[in-house]
């Protein structure tokens, strides 16, 4: 136990298995049919305000007008970041006098915000000014989350209707995301951080003299506030370049703490919030029970592979000892950070859509950073992002009941609902885009001399950062294996293709998947019906999620972190 | 398609000025009134000059100071970073090796003597403020000797620098280094 630091670990599972189901019923409330009929004055102020610009709320969209919708506000989004960054050098708020960023990399970094990736190539303190930190990327941080979670309550209501043309009106449930979920918590999570010590102040940057009479620049900004929002929205970008291993965004042990537990108990809340929204709260338990075995599974063997094993052997000809219990080389990681907590961030950051890290993951075990790696490839559904795991987990549940009922040779359907040849197509295009975008894309950078040579390790690690880089802009993660030089015209382009590949391409089948299920009648369930509340489909469902990942990427990481686990020698 | 790009653009400046602006705003302003130290950087003070902050290291070169950890940004405040090399990066044996040899030469340990790992591998960071209490023990002699002072005084201070929070969960005991050496700075005042 001691090794594993297990007392903190417990104490997270216990407290998000305790907390979730309370906030799964809060989100349910913000998104029923009754709540957004009920005439509250919360309702009437939203209502006069989105009926000013022409929307309203009483009034649901068809399946092609939401996913407009999403599409048009994420390209709003999009370049009106672009803008900003690009003329950021002109605008207040800029004391150091940075100057514009370059084209490819303000796209680059525009879409990765826009489609809640948040993968950086840039340093924040260097490149970004207080202005773009938080009306562009804050703001993001925010908006995209609420979209994602849009999707997926579009997806479940979808699960919900009956004979319907219609799955909700998107600009409602973005505004509800936003203003009744994602604010208030940010902001009693922003509160603790600033009394933890993260800096949330104007100065920018300070100036003074050491205590050993040299000088040093004190960064500042609104960095809590961001900070609160980048892990409840599973963001994950960060305002500094070293993201929470800095000690401004994560002071201390306790911040430690909440931040991985801030960036899980969203996703982890959503399969309660789907229990109650369509009354079957065994159906939520099942989906939630899936994710949190996968999710404690990839922890263990995250935690195995890089606190459990004895890296000191590295130095054979020197005589280094261990700092703590365990025999790790802290390179990348702060002392205030434990190597336990490296590695439960790491599982957590890369099984939601986060990113975040608190240690520099090229320099962890290559192992562990394999097994992050592979949570990625998952599609990220243990628990997975802000709305996108749950999307993620239901089309992996369809998929599933298609399975089973393939062998037992009957219709499939899942919640009343029967799943046929249009929907598995959907599927289908869900399944296979993103996997093929991330691989087609990481074979030409292997290809390109130019590209190759990005990488920051020799061998089967450099694989390693390339391959890590496409699954995780692919998946909309943002982590990355930061020795990979990534700022050059071809990563910033080939990384935002495949950004809105992976966030668009698989949100747009979401969505008619959503459409056609709620045109179809809920038939009563038979006793043929394959009951998808009871142990028995958490089995298959979790299975089908590591098989399909295990088949479709196995040759890859086979190369990539296997490779480097055997030559390492640990 | 274009239909709702009018919404999308109104919507968008609504959004933005709530989670752009006032969210930040409030923020800001319980910051800069309920928790005023903390939201400007837990600043050090010596003799009310700002000397650094408590949670940023920085570089002290010489006998008469606790040296921090390696730094891959050389605790530059305005930018932070980890060295990025792998475990199976040859380059990042020969560093620590070198580091190790260094360390036992700069405080005059024998050669078979086990370094810290701390001591020798750079943060993630480039900003850790901490050490491990094994690092700074094997400092203190080194300190003690170059300020003429007891071991014994500097072994007090390392306690006073030694923080218990981490432990709470998910942590380990660490020594401040901007704690301990502004102590030390201090101590040379009076």
């Amino acid at each position: 136990m001691n090794v594993f630091g297990g007392w903190g670990f417990l104490a997270l599972i216990a407290l998000l298995v305790v907390t979730a189901p309370f906030l799964g019923r809060y989100i349910a409330r913000v998104f029923s049919d009754e709540a957004l009929a009920k005439d509250t004055r919360l309702n009437r102020i939203e209502g006069r305000m989105l009926k000013t610009i022409g929307v309203d709320p009483k009034v649901e969209q068809s399946w092609k007008a939401y996913a407009a919708s999403v599409v048009a506000f994420s390209a709003v989004s999009v370049v009106f970041l672009y803008a900003t960054e690009r003329l950021q050098g002109h605008l207040p708020l800029n004391p150091t006098h940075v100057g514009a960023v370059s084209p490819a990399l303000a796209i680059n970094t525009a879409v990765s915000f826009v489609t809640n990736t948040n993968w950086q190539n840039y340093a924040g303190e260097s490149t970004m000014t207080m202005l773009t930190q938080t009306i562009g990327l804050s703001v993001q941080n925010f908006v995209s989350g609420a979209v994602g979670l849009s999707v997926a309550i579009a997806l479940v209501r979808g699960l919900l209707r009956n004979r319907s043309n219609t799955i909700g009106n998107f600009w409602v449930d973005l505004v509800r995301s936003t203003t009744r979920i994602l604010l208030p918590l940010s902001l009693i999570f922003a509160i603790i951080l600033i009394a933890q010590g993260a800096v949330e102040n104007l100065t920018y940057v300070k100036c003074i003299t050491t205590i050993a009479d040299g000088k040093q620049c004190i960064p500042g900004g609104l960095v809590a506030t961001q900070e609160a929002i980048k892990e409840l929205g599973t963001n994950g970008g960060g305002y500094f370049n070293a993201n929470s291993i800095h000690p401004f965004e994560n002071p201390t042990a306790l911040t430690n703490f909440a931040e991985i537990y801030a960036l899980l108990v969203i996703p982890f809340s959503l399969p309660f919030a789907f229990g109650r929204l369509t009354k079957r709260t065994r159906d939520g338990i099942t989906i939630f029970t899936t994710m949190m075995v996968i999710w404690i599974a990839s922890s263990l063997l995250l935690l195995h592979f890089e606190v459990g094993t004895n890296q000191l052997n590295l130095v054979k000809s020197s005589n280094i000892s261990s700092v703590a219990t365990a025999k790790v080389l802290p390179e990348g990681q702060d002392l205030r950070i434990s190597a336990t907590s490296c590695a439960v961030f790491a599982s957590s950051t890369t099984s939601t859509s986060t990113g975040a890290v608190n240690c520099a993951l090229d320099s962890i075990e290559p192992a562990a950073g394999g097994v992050a790696l592979f949570n990625m490839m998952l599609g990220e559904v243990s628990p997975g992002g802000v709305g996108s795991g749950l999307y993620g987990i239901l089309i992996f549940a369809i998929l599933s009941v298609f399975i089973a009922g393939l062998m037992v040779g009957r219709t499939p359907e899942y919640l009343g609902k029967k799943i046929q040849s249009a929907e598995m197509k959907l599927v289908v295009i869900y399944l296979l885009l993103s996997p093929a975008a991330i691989m087609i894309f990481a074979a030409i950078a292997v290809i390109l001399k130019t590209a190759k040579g990005a990488v920051g390790n020799p061998g089967s690690q450099g694989l390693s950062e390339i391959i890590y880089s496409y699954v995780s802009t692919g998946n909309n993660n943002g982590s990355a294996l930061g020795g990979l030089a990534a700022n050059t015209d071809f990563y910033n382009v080939t990384q935002a293709l495949n950004m809105a590949i992976g966030r668009f391409g698989l949100m747009i089948p979401v969505l008619a998947i959503a459409g056609a299920l709620a045109k179809k009648q809920t038939v009563p369930a038979s006793s043929g019906t394959f009951n998808t509340d009871k142990p028995l489909f958490a089995v298959i469902l979790g299975g089908t999620i590591i098989l399909l990942v295990g088949l479709t990427y196995f040759p890859v990481l086979s190369l990539g972190p296997i490779m480097s686990h055997l030559q390492s020698a640990l | 398609m274009l239909r709702q790009f009018k919404p999308a653009i109104y919507i968008f400046i609504v959004l933005t000025l709530g989670a752009g602006v006032i969210y930040p705003a409030i923020g800001y302003v319980i910051g800069q009134t309920i928790f005023k130290n903390q939201a400007n950087g837990s600043i050090a003070y010596m003799n009310k000059t700002p000397v650094g902050s408590y949670l940023l290291g920085q570089s002290f070169s010489g006998n008469i100071w606790f040296q921090p950890r390696p730094s891959a940004v050389g605790y530059e405040g305005n930018a932070s970073g980890a060295s990025n090399l792998a475990l199976t990066n040859p380059k990042l044996i020969q560093n620590i090796e070198q580091l190790a040899n260094d360390y036992r030469r700069q405080n005059g340990l024998p050669k078979t003597t086990s370094v810290p790992a701390d001591a020798v591998t750079a943060s993630g960071s480039g900003l850790d403020a901490d050490i491990s209490v094994a690092n700074a023990e094997l400092q203190a002699p080194r300190v003690a000797k170059a300020r003429s002072i007891s071991l014994a005084r500097v072994q007090s201070m390392i306690d006073r620098a030694t923080s218990t929070s981490p432990s709470f969960i998910f942590g380990t005991k660490v020594v401040n280094v901007v704690t301990l050496n502004l102590e030390l700075k201090e101590m040379k005042l009076q």
